[in-house]
């Protein structure tokens, strides 16, 4: 019963083969081929040119979380905007205002985070 | 489409929106009136449970039945006393933020999913939404190492078993077809060959659920955490979702896997003989009575299981008294223990009960009262729940599970009565603070209750037998 549905994953199993594979060439060819001669320079951290500034398992403000989070949630609002927009003529009026329910959640949260200061940066 | 039928959650839900914004606009902090207007909320929703008709609804997902209305009315009286519990708490101690009252009207409208759940998915929504809250009111009190313990510990534990759930719920589907419970059940009663793939989704389902109501062996987290989040948390974690995630857990095996009760009445029995062991035992060494609660609540819930292991209408119905009767003391408890103040810090060993009897005589005589039925001493409340359970067990030939309840239940009035003697008979350690009003009232309500209980059981009875009826269908 399961068979079919197996097999139709079949070609993803081949490209995942054939990506491994190209990919373990090219790093392990030239491994094997090129000639290594490492110093001190060329094994040293790179940043873009520059030498790097400091380490990197430093601390970094809240801030930048919460705007992580801030993103992520009007991203996946995003995602689920799409496919409604798409099917809107299939899904009728109660499809139409639950995603307006779902906006009038995220609005409310949209209203928490502003006044409780979570969008001034200073 | 019936969506009218979930009205009950959807206004709550509607009501802990309007009341977020409300309580964020005003400048001044306003943790009392968000406080009120939240039990308003669930008050509401409590007269519209009562006046929910019976159906699914929903595509199926939902379902409003006579076990829902019981269950959800338990769940949102736990709730409510649990908001009026923190209020003097929370002020004290510097907790009193307007999110608190919120965030444990958001759990309770995840508990009502929860119950009301006839669908694999609405289960893990409930779940969820349940969850999230508690992780956040357990390390409300952010600036205590134990309290952000707490949360973080609740959290990684609760991810892990809401995990097992899915992986379980996933292996059901995979082998049925289905996330909805009534054709669940219709395909495991046609297919007389049970494959060991749904067995171990079953599993795997009773491991993740098992943790929500920290039943042996998922209790770890249970005294961490009862221990670190503040005292009226405390309250609440023991009280709703307790309630919410044993009417889910009998919901689930009885109504989809009713027709394998052969296959998970034996783990069921495991955990319930677990829970009651260590229940009795763990508790005895503990000094501080947060954790002593913690263990006691395992002990609890290992009774309430035995009444699901059971699984016919007897069982069920002592499940369902003993949860109420449960859940009446408990919140009376814990109102005593967040009365626990010596000049106005919090305190919470059991050395600091020592002469309460001579210092406070009101309140230690309703903590007296409680310990005792938590012993399961007649005529008290606790006594006539741990009955309902033995006797349907007794009745169907569990005869492990009833001894082993009796012998643990001996084991446990060793230190639910160290309590009553150290309150009654050690020196007084110096007086704790007047108990506010609030405190007093909720310690009154349910000790009344726990004492009057043996007076007029029939109404409690009679909710129970027409609620265990229905989830037998």
């Amino acid at each position: 019963m399961t068979q079919p549905l197996l097999a139709e994953y079949f070609p993803i199993l081949v490209f995942l083969a054939i990506a491994g594979g190209i990919a373990l060439a090219m790093v392990g060819g030239s491994l094997l081929l090129a000639r290594q001669k490492p110093n001190a320079e060329k094994l040293s951290a790179y940043e873009c040119g520059f030498e790097p500034f400091d380490d990197t398992r430093r601390r970094f403000d809240v801030r930048f979380y919460l705007v992580a989070i801030l993103f992520i949630i009007f991203d996946l609002e995003v995602a689920f905007l799409f496919p409604w927009a798409v099917s809107l003529g299939g899904i009728g009026w109660f499809g139409f205002l639950s995603m307006i329910a779902f906006l009038g959640v995220l609005t409310v949260g949209f209203i928490y985070e502003w006044r409780k200061g979570a969008l001034d940066w200073e | 489409m019936t969506w009218t039928l979930a009205l009950p959650e959807l206004v709550l839900a509607i009501a802990g929106l309007v009341i977020l914004v409300a309580g964020v606009l005003p400048k001044q902090e306003t943790f009392f009136p968000v406080s009120m207007a939240c039990i308003g909320s669930l008050l509401l929703a409590a007269v519209l449970v009562l006046g929910q008709p019976e159906g699914t609804a929903l595509g199926g997902h939902y379902v409003a039945d006579d076990f829902s209305g019981f269950m959800k009315l338990l769940a949102i009286g736990g709730a409510a006393i649990g908001i009026l519990l923190s209020l003097d708490y929370n002020t004290k101690e510097g907790l009193g933020r307007f999110e608190f009252p919120l965030l444990m009207l958001l759990a309770t409208i995840g508990m009502m999913v929860m119950i009301s759940a006839n669908d694999l998915l609405s289960l893990y929504l409930g779940l969820e939404l349940l969850s999230l809250p508690l992780y956040v009111i357990a390390a409300f009190n952010r600036d205590s190492a134990r309290s952000a313990e707490a949360g973080l510990k609740y959290f990684v534990l609760g991810a892990l078993a809401s995990g097992l759930l899915l992986y379980g719920s996933s292996l059901v589907y995979g082998f049925a077809g289905t996330t909805n419970f009534d054709r669940l059940a219709d395909a495991f009663s046609a297919d007389s060959g049970v494959t060991a793939g749904v067995v171990v989704g079953i599993v795997f389902v009773i491991a993740g659920l098992a943790f929500k109501v920290s039943a042996v062996p998922f209790h770890m987290w249970t005294p961490d955490v009862y221990e670190g989040a503040p005292t009226p948390v405390t309250a609440f974690f023991a009280a709703a979702p307790k309630v919410a995630a044993i009417a889910l857990l009998a919901r689930v095996l009885v109504g989809p896997f009713g027709d394998l009760a052969g296959q998970w009445q034996q783990v069921i029995t495991l955990v319930s003989l677990g829970s009651m062991t260590l229940g009795g035992f763990a508790a005895i060494g503990q000094r501080n009575i947060k954790r002593l609660m913690a263990y006691s609540s395992i002990g609890h819930v290992g009774y309430a299981l035995m009444g699901l292991a059971v699984a016919n209408d007897v069982g069920l119905r002592g499940l369902l008294v003993y949860m109420a009767i449960y859940v009446a003391m408990n919140l009376g408890t814990f109102a005593v223990l967040i009365a626990m103040r010596r000049k106005g810090r919090a305190v919470e060993q059991v050395e600091d009960l020592a002469g309460l009897g001579r210092t406070d005589l009101g309140t230690a005589v309703w903590m007296a009262v409680f310990m005792f039925s938590m012993a399961g001493i007649p005529p008290l409340a606790g006594f006539f729940g741990k009955l309902y359970v033995f006797l349907a067990a007794v009745q169907a030939g569990f005869w492990t599970l009833a001894v082993v309840g009796v012998l643990t239940s001996v084991v446990s009035a060793y230190y639910y009565l160290r309590i009553v003697k150290v309150m009654f008979f050690d020196a007084p350690a110096g007086a704790l603070d007047p108990a506010p009003a609030s405190l007093t009232v909720v310690m009154a309500a349910s000790g009344l209750f726990t004492l009057f209980f043996v007076l007029w059981p029939a109404p409690l009875l009679a909710a129970a037998q027409a609620a265990a009826a229905a989830l037998l269908g």
